[in-house]
């Protein structure tokens, strides 16, 4: 973290696919398995070195690829990227579902899909664990609710959140995809393609300031000689510190 | 000044524990800023909602009754706030962390052409200016924001002390009216599903016996199950446990799982990936069981057993077993 920008810095370290995103492309493949004709189309908002997240939607199998660019735009927050998505979309001639993760793995904002939703004028569908059906115009639902989960029907097109569930854990690509992901061509749009509303770009939020809290605490290594030996002492441990 | 709106969300008929927690949030902030604190409460029937939002601090109440509003549906609850919002014309709106207020905050914020701020765990004001604090990359560092233009505000759970509600206290009650037809709802719950009872409720439990990746399998986590019942407590897992398929995903612990606060949380074969320990900040004593000396939860921990957690486990249980009198 840079002290004086507040900024992040990327060093060496090399841009990865977020990771409910990730999650969100598996349910998409696995619909485009279970719906044939129908077409996955991976859309990130970043700059060149986004490429390579393009590249790994390729390998996962995805059929194309889209980054939106602008060299005047940066800092853009979840409202700001929801919009330039959403107009992309419709650039695009729009889809019958749109996947979002259920938050960023960076800054956990869980603004970018609702958001979508209200720029498009579409339904809704938000912590989605499992697409159950697709049918007729509606999708159902599987998504978490509070001390359990809920099924929902949502009318489509709709923006559903994709949260992470045994049935989409993300697929290792094929070593053929791949090579196959390298040379796919990744179509590229500018402001200049859209039609943005600059009002909405701007970030109606300041970040004054941005630390890293301390760590408290210091942790007591149970010692012995085994596991048995050790399973003891701790045993005893929590007996005397009253926690059973 | 700065008007302040609460939404006060509820369920079967009172205040929900997160509502409360954003009223408790929003008095606090009201009086720092010397403004009125407004809720809005949403229902079928809201008369006794609107008194127990009153009782737990709000100066006035914006009530959006209709019949039509009997139970949660996205799109009629973004419908019913915007009306609220409108008529209280708040500079902030705080909003409830559970997960219906996660999808309505943004929902809201756009139609406000408000700006957004979600997980927002700190409310500070300094020289009339209010400061929202919330963790960011995964807990690893905090982040501060002062807003330019009106504002909603997405309250992390469980770490904004709830309303006491009080009595007595007066405030004012104004209706909303809201014309809306059922087609509005695109998207409806058509059934709930709670999880399986029988064992002690995750949020609830007092004692947490959790599993991680250095489980190896859905075989371990029964031991996990056997330890935690002789506990009276829970079993709970990370995220790499739930994608495993080992345990449910409704067992998942922290930032997009269960946010947990036990006396007691007993982490085995975790790592503690600051994702993982965001949803433990209220757990009072932390237990490590991990094969790794270096592993992040020893930072966390307060009492740590460095090991393969299969040749402690059986004694580990046994032994509390004999300590229990069992
Ligand atoms: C946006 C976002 C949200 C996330 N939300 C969550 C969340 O809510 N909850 C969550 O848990 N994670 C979450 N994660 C994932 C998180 O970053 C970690 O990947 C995850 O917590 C790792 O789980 P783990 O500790 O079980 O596995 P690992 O990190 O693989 O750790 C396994 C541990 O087990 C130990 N071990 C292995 N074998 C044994 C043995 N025989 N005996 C003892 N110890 C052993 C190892 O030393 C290691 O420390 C999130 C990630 C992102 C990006
Ligand atoms: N720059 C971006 N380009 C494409 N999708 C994004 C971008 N930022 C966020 N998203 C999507 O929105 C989800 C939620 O992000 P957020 O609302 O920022 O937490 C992510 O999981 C992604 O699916």
């Amino acid at each position: 973290m840079d002290p004086a920008t507040k900024r992040p810095v990327q060093g060496s370290a090399k841009l990865v696919m977020d990771s409910y995103a990730e999650y969100a492309l598996e349910v998409a493949i696995q619909l485009k398995e279970k719906h044939p004709g129908s077409k996955v189309v991976a859309i990130c908002v970043g700059d060149k070195p986004t490429d390579d997240v393009l590249r790994r939607a390729y390998a996962l199998t995805a059929d194309e690829a889209v980054r939106v660019w602008d060299p005047a735009w940066a800092d853009l927050d979840s409202q700001a990227v929801a919009h330039i998505l959403a107009r992309t979309i419709q650039k695009l001639g729009g889809a019958d579902l749109v996947l979002t993760g259920r938050e960023a793995g960076d800054i956990e904002r869980g603004v970018v899909g609702p958001t979508l939703a209200e720029e498009l004028g579409c339904a809704c569908a938000t912590i989605v664990a499992r697409v159950e059906a697709v049918e007729g115009g509606t999708a159902v639902v599987r998504r978490e609710v509070d001390g359990g989960y809920a099924l929902v029907s949502t009318r489509l097109p709709a923006v559903l959140t994709i949260t992470n569930d045994e049935t989409n854990v993300p697929r290792l690509p094929k070593v053929k995809d791949l090579m196959m992901a390298a040379r796919k061509p990744i179509t590229t749009l500018g402001a200049a393609d859209l039609d943005l509303d600059p009002a909405r770009l701007a970030s109606p939020l300041e970040l004054v300031d941005l630390y890293i809290p301390v760590q408290e605490g210091q942790c007591e290594i149970i010692e012995g000689d085994d596991g048995p030996a050790k399973a003891a002492a701790l045993a005893r441990r929590l007996h005397e510190l009253k926690l059973v | 000044m700065q008007n302040v709106l609460v939404y006060a969300g509820a369920d079967q008929g009172a205040l929900t524990k997160s509502a409360r927690e954003a009223l408790g949030a929003g008095r606090r902030l009201a009086d720092a800023l010397g403004a009125t604190l407004a809720a809005v409460v949403v229902a079928a029937d809201t008369d006794a909602l609107a008194q127990e939002a009153i009782a737990c601090g709000a100066d006035r109440v914006y009530a959006v009754a209709n019949p039509i509003l009997s139970e949660y549906q996205p799109d009629l609850w973004v419908a019913a706030l915007e009306a609220a919002a409108r008529a209280a014309s708040p500079d902030v709106v705080l909003i409830t962390g559970d997960t219906a207020g996660k999808e309505l905050a943004p929902r809201l914020a756009f139609r406000l052409r408000a700006g957004i701020l979600t997980e927002v765990s700190a409310v500070a004001v300094e020289g009339g200016t209010v400061r929202w604090t919330r963790p960011v990359y995964g807990g690893k560092a905090m982040a501060v924001y002062t807003a330019k233009g009106p504002v909603v505000i997405g309250l992390r759970a469980r770490m904004h002390d709830p309303a006491a509600p009080a009595e007595g206290r007066r405030g004012e009650v104004v209706r909303v009216e809201l014309s809306v037809s059922p087609e509005l709802a695109a998207t409806r719950i058509v059934e709930k599903i709670q999880q399986a009872l029988g064992g002690v409720r995750l949020e609830d439990a007092r004692i947490i016996v959790a599993g991680g990746r250095g489980i190896g399998g859905p075989e371990g986590f029964k031991d996990l199950e056997a330890l935690a019942r002789d506990l009276g407590g829970a079993v709970g897992a990370s995220r790499a446990a739930c994608d495993a398929g080992w345990v449910s995903a409704s067992l998942q612990i922290g930032q997009t799982g269960a946010t947990v606060a036990p006396d007691l949380y007993i982490a085995i074969g975790i790592s503690g990936a600051s994702q993982h320990l965001a949803g433990i900040t209220g757990a009072k004593t932390v237990i490590a069981i991990n094969k790794d000396p270096d592993a992040p939860i020893f930072k966390r921990a307060t009492l740590g057993v460095v090991a393969d957690y299969k040749t402690v486990l059986p004694h580990l249980h046994a032994e509390l077993k004999r300590i229990l009198g069992k």
